[in-house]
């Protein structure tokens, strides 16, 4: 057995394994043993980087054996430099999670960690899947765990969230199977791989683009199809919230790299002004809408749907850029902007991550999210607000933090292509000051507003730990991006001159 | 002109099974009220020396018997053992719920047996006339069984509409049977096909002959304008009846289509492919949406019962060896599906409370952790979430859909199961998201446990593990001779 399979195998496993444990043994078995295979699964993903070929554009740690002959679907699993990084983030921010939960979930604890194990193990399969149907069967799999997870242990208006996540979702993964069961009958296979080599005709690409269109801009979320975001981020348990938007929403990026481009490259040359259109009102609008938040989730979400708006934009400039000059003049504009989406998605896996953990902590105290119910919170809790206001500079893209390296990579990128969309661009470095800013001076600074901030207790040394560990990851990404950016060169290069071919 | 005695052995198990219905009747007679459970493991008993003989006994290949009129063939395998299969797994979920009710009798088993014999016959018939005899067997046993509870208003009403409506049915195939045979001068179903196949032997009267038909099997199947009966039967019927007609007879009802469709009517493709894609997409779209609308679970499954009919019969009607093969596939996965959906129903029931309302699943996440994982399943399953079986099936006939360029049905039938999928969360979403005023566990026998967690744990396995399946689904597709 290959160490994908056990990345994939191992959290799954273990998942069941703390519902047998159960929650009822005295000494809380089922979390030290979450914990424990959580921990097992990071350390073992750290041999995903050690034994990492960085000069390559191949698949890597490769597992083939077939799986439903009758159809040619296979088990295949590998990963290159794109997907590698992101099951990286996966595994690192599982163990984050289940700490975070650690007294807090006091409903089911057991199926709580085991859900989160689950789903784990299955986000693992989605970045390693080769095969399209292996792919799905992950990505359709994931929502059932996820959709436990925010109906069971999330707030009021659970339900509602939570349907209209799994409708959302769904909606848009049955029309991907028809684009992929299609592209099975043209190829004869479901490997990824292959689709990438199969000529299409430019109708067939534009009506298989659309269909992967309307599945990963669900996930991703774009603009207008990101309203079960903020629903489901304000009503999930802080570790949903964290899992969400840290990874859940990177699917949407990558399966936009790793199947729209590749597979429909005419198409997204066609289409590329739409797209750019819609990740720009994703920056700007959405920027503007977070804006007027008083929920705190919720303004984090509607950032995560802006910061989103960056990778998209990322990707599709590739054309943009390559109208104003030729590929080997434009490579590295077009590199950078593609390099600067993929790191604006790990980033802001891990400063979403952790401005939801932060919400999750005053959440805990106070049993609130509104704005206004809070104030001078740096006067009780003088620690948390300096992790707090860390994030915050991060989220707006403050240098030095890796939110920065990503969007100021796609700013500069999309200058090459058009001035108006980097000036477009370029409004996220103010309205993400602002509104992530404006909240921070609203919640932590100034005077105590009540007595209910008065009596807040600081971090205690679990919360404590969890933030400055994720504030050391933001502080090194964004100061030596360099080992992530080599990770990625090859196969981002690669991916590249493939899209910039024609499939006709 | 001497007698020549017809070859039993491809009737065997009929045969087996009619003997043990002689004995199962006989033995009733002298079981007192407390031991019904030896009438319980004789039927058992007999439907596994039936499945022995469909099984394994028989050699490979098929051979035509009693003058062509009957067939034992590939197709004949797999359907009499998922049936008598389904027919076991119903028998032991119905025990406790009939013994709960004071409607423990011998009576229950006896017609299940005998309407079990009626599909055998219909599933191995090559002549309209088995065709026929096997139906009404069948029928008419299931009548007889959703009036069982005489007690119950709702359940005479169910059986009085059923019983009008499956005879009006039953006449209308029988005159589309004959205006054929008219045309044909013949019953045995290949010597039709023949008979049609030949230059200017399609009239008018064949054209009427099949729409009626066409009209039966639909009836049979509940597809959408023939639906009227599945939710009043489903909701009238006592649960261990409706688990009953849910299940086993689709697969009656899957052989009706292919022998009749395919063996006799195959020349006429072009007429009858296109009136059962109307019948699919309409069930899809009427089923899948006017469940939602429902509380009753009863009814909500009745409902789903008929999107899933519409997928069958959309993948039937690509006329195709794919499509039939997805379509055999996904009657299989759903009786067994549906088997373990109203055993949970069944589950939940107890003495003098019926689980009938989807708001009666509220909390069984703190009353029986393990079947709400069970339930879980099946409810995944039934939308089509991957790695469950469902999915499978789905994929199966969106495959065969796009493979002859109907990509806008299989658009369609996508969909629609979003729709699905919305009243299937609902089941979950008073499973796990609400708490009931009472936590009580669950109290059930052991074998209604262990039995009802085999079948959901189908649900992954054959999801997983879902290559034999297929590749016998295909290998039996194939053999047949079109």
């Amino acid at each position: 057995m290959g160490l994908l399979s056990i990345l994939i195998g191992l959290p799954v496993v273990g998942g069941l394994l703390v519902l047998a444990v159960g929650s009822r043994t005295a000494a809380r078995l089922d979390r030290w043993l979450a914990l424990a295979i959580s921990l097992v699964t990071f350390v073992l993903s750290l041999a995903l980087y050690t034994g990492f070929n960085f000069g390559t554009a191949d698949m890597q740690f490769v597992e083939r054996v077939a799986w439903i002959p009758a159809f040619n679907i296979e088990y295949y699993l590998g990963v290159d430099g794109i997907s590698t990084p992101l099951i990286l983030l996966s595994t690192f921010l599982t163990p984050m999670i289940i700490v975070a939960g650690w007294e807090v979930i006091k409903k089911h604890p057991a199926q709580y960690m085991a859900a989160f194990l689950i789903l784990e193990g299955l986000m693992i399969g989605v970045f390693a899947a080769l095969d399209a149907m292996l792919f799905y069967v992950f990505w359709e799999a994931m929502l059932i765990p996820m959709f436990i997870i925010i109906g069971v242990w999330g707030g009021e208006r659970r339900v509602y969230a939570t349907v209209k996540f799994f409708l959302y979702t769904f909606l848009g993964s049955v029309l991907m199977l028809v684009a992929l069961v299609y592209l099975y009958l043209q190829s004869g296979s479901f490997s990824i791989l292959d689709f990438h080599l199969l000529p299409l005709p430019s109708s067939a690409q534009l009506w298989i683009f659309l269909a992967f269109l309307v599945a990963f801009a669900v996930k991703v979320p774009m603009w207008p199809v990101h309203t079960w975001l903020p629903d489901a981020h304000v009503e999930a348990p802080t570790g949903g919230s964290v899992v969400l938007a840290a990874v859940l929403l990177k699917m949407g990026g990558y399966g936009f790299v790793r199947f729209s481009l590749p597979i429909a490259p005419d198409a997204s040359a066609v289409l590329d002004g739409f797209m750019i259109a819609l990740s720009l009102i994703a920056v700007v609008y959405i920027g503007f809408v977070a804006l007027v938040q008083t929920d705190m989730k919720k303004l984090i979400a509607y950032s995560s749907i802006a910061h989103m708006g960056f990778v998209t934009l990322g990707f599709f400039l590739v054309w943009a850029i390559l109208r104003n000059t030729s590929l080997a003049d434009g490579m590295s504009g077009v590199q950078m902007g593609v390099t600067g989406a993929m790191v604006q998605m790990i980033s802001h896996g891990l400063i979403s991550g952790a401005m939801f953990l932060c919400v999750g902590v005053l959440y805990d105290r106070m049993h609130s999210r509104q704005i206004a119910d809070y104030g001078g919170v740096v006067n009780t809790m003088p620690k948390f607000a300096a992790l707090m206001v860390f994030f915050s500079m991060a989220n707006a893209g403050l240098p030095g933090t890796s939110g920065f390296v990503g969007e100021f990579l796609v700013i500069l990128a999309s200058y090459q292509a058009n001035f108006w969309y980097a000036f477009l661009a370029a409004t996220t470095l103010v309205l993400g000051a602002a509104y992530t800013l404006w909240m921070v001076k609203r919640v932590v600074f100034g005077d105590i507003a009540n007595d209910h901030v008065k009596d807040l207790q600081d971090m205690n040394r679990r919360e404590g730990l969890l933030l400055l560990i994720l504030a050391a990851s933001v502080l090194a990404l964004g100061l030596y991006p360099a080992p992530l950016i080599e990770m990625m060169e090859p196969t981002l290069v690669n991916l590249i001159t493939h899209v910039t071919q024609s499939k006709l | 002109m001497s007698f020549i005695a017809p070859q039993f052995a491809p009737a065997l198990p009929e045969i087996a099974l009619a003997i043990g219905i002689c004995v199962v009747l006989l033995a009733d007679l002298f079981v007192s009220e407390q031991r019904k459970s030896i009438t319980l493991w004789l039927s058992l008993a007999t439907l596994t020396v039936a499945a022995w003989f469909a099984g394994g006994a028989l050699p490979e290949g098929s051979q035509l018997t009693f003058s062509g009129s009957y067939v034992a063939d590939g197709l004949a395998r797999v359907l009499k053992l998922f049936t008598l299969l389904l027919v076991g797994v119903v028998f032991v979920y119905s025990f406790g719920y009939l013994k709960d009710r004071a409607l423990l009798k011998g009576e229950y088993y006896l017609l299940g047996l005998f309407a079990t014999l009626g599909m055998l016959v219909m599933i191995s018939a090559h002549s309209m006339l088995t065709m026929y005899l096997g139906l009404e067997l069948m029928s008419l046993a299931l009548y007889a069984m959703v009036a069982f509870d005489r007690e119950s208003p709702v359940a005479a009403e169910a059986a009085m509409k059923y019983f009008v409506l499956g005879a009006i049915a039953s006449g209308v195939l029988l005159f589309g049977m004959s205006l054929i045979y008219g045309a044909t001068a013949t019953l045995q179903l290949d010597q039709i096909a023949a008979a049609l196949a030949g230059e200017g032997s399609v009239t008018p009267a064949v054209l009427l002959g099949t729409a009626f038909i066409m009209v039966g099997i639909a009836f049979k199947f509940g597809a959408v304008p023939f639906h009227n009966w599945v939710p009043d039967l489903y909701h009238g019927a006592p649960t261990s009846v409706t688990l009953f007609v849910g299940t086993a007879p689709k697969l009656a009802a899957f052989a009706m289509l292919t022998r009749l469709l395919l063996t006799a009517l195959e020349p006429v493709v072009e007429v009858w492919a296109p009136m059962l894609t109307g019948l699919g997409v309409l069930s899809l779209i009427l089923g899948n949406v006017i469940a939602i609308a429902q509380s009753n679970i009863k009814r909500m499954l009745a409902y789903s019962t008929i999107g899933h009919v519409g997928f069958i019969l959309i993948a039937f009607a690509t006329g195709t060896a794919a499509g039939q093969q997805a379509a055999l596939f996904y009657t299989i996965v759903y009786a067994i599906m549906a088997a373990a959906a109203f055993g949970t129903v069944i589950l939940l029931s107890k003495r003098g409370y019926e689980a009938e309302n989807i708001a009666d699943f509220r909390g069984l996440n703190e009353r029986s952790p393990w079947f709400a994982v069970m339930m879980l399943f099946v409810m995944v399953s039934m939308i089509g979430i991957p790695p469950f079986v469902g999915f499978f099936a789905k994929l199966n006939v969106l495959v065969a859909l796009i493979n002859v360029e109907q990509t806008w049905i299989a658009v369609v039938a996508v969909l629609f199961s979003v729709v699905g999928a919305f009243y299937y969360l609902r089941v979950l979403r008073y499973m796990y998201f609400e708490t009931s005023d009472t936590v009580e566990p669950l109290v059930a026998p052991i074998n209604i446990r262990l039995v009802l967690s085999a079948n959901a744990l189908a649900m992954l396995l054959l999801g997983v593990f879902s290559e034999p399946l297929l590749a016998w689904c295909g290998a039996v597709i194939g053999s047949q001779a079109f």
